[in-house]
């Protein structure tokens, strides 16, 4: 299950209308609880897939050493990413699948259809390697208080 | 010096978010890291030994690909971060 606070499940979600028709993408990060994870803040991140946004994402790995790093500033710790569909639904691709290789992280999908949010879904990706690697569909608690309030910037 | 372990690998570090090893270079700390820690081998490397296309490694804030890959040198404060790319898309 992923836990999120309304307010960053609205951030999620208004990053991918402010960016389509291009896919949005960003780092959530919280605590691990078992086979909870639970969302603090989700940081935006920039598309480095110039070439083909609209159907593409890609987080520059030198921006996820600085969240990575800001995370452990806050004592926190990746949980997951989230992106957006543009008019697509907010279900994993084979492209997501291929290129997911944060296991027993979650993965948040929001379709956004002609510039509004529509769905957004989470996926866990279960398995321990990529041998085994799969998503499941996971239950999406939006909670109206934080568990916790990490201080930090949301990012760009 | 410290390598910083992402979240999906932490399971075969001890649960570990960090490790401190030994090395003259990077290659030497990562070799170390899996004589350590076996079961990361076959994550983060192929059976040719040479580092998966979607593990990243940085010394600092710098990716060894654009340094001396795994023949960098470190030294002492140095730290080495793994991450795993991040992609997808409909």
């Amino acid at each position: 299950m992923l836990r999120i606070h309304q307010s960053e499940l609205e951030a999620i979600r208004r990053h991918g209308e402010e960016t389509y028709p291009h896919e949005c993408c960003g780092v959530l990060l919280g605590r691990i609880e078992g086979d909870e994870r639970l969302v603090g803040v989700a940081v935006r991140a920039g598309n480095t897939r110039e070439d083909s946004p609209r159907n593409r994402y890609e987080i520059d790995p030198r921006d996820l050493v600085r969240i990575q790093r800001q995370a452990r500033e806050q004592g926190l710790d990746i949980v997951g990413f989230y992106h957006s569909h543009p008019d697509h639904p907010a279900r994993w691709s084979r492209t997501d699948l291929e290129e997911a290789h944060w296991y027993g992280c979650s993965y948040v999908i929001t379709s956004v259809e002609r510039g509004r949010a529509a769905v957004t879904h989470s996926f866990a990706l279960a398995g321990s390697g990529e041998e085994d690697k799969h998503f499941v569909e996971e239950r999406l608690e939006v909670v109206a208080t934080p568990s916790f309030a990490p201080a930090g910037p949301r990012g760009n | 010096m410290k390598i910083h372990i992402p979240t999906p690998l932490r399971q075969y570090a001890d649960k570990q978010d960090a490790v401190e090893v030994r090395g003259e270079t990077v290659g030497e700390a990562l070799a170390n890291l899996t004589t350590e820690y076996a079961d990361l081998r076959r994550q983060l490397f192929t059976e040719e030994g040479k580092l998966r296309a979607f593990v990243n490694v940085y010394l600092n804030d710098e990716d060894i690909r654009y340094l001396s890959k795994e023949n960098t040198p470190v030294k002492e404060g140095d730290s080495l971060s793994i991450v795993p790319s991040i992609a997808g898309g409909c």
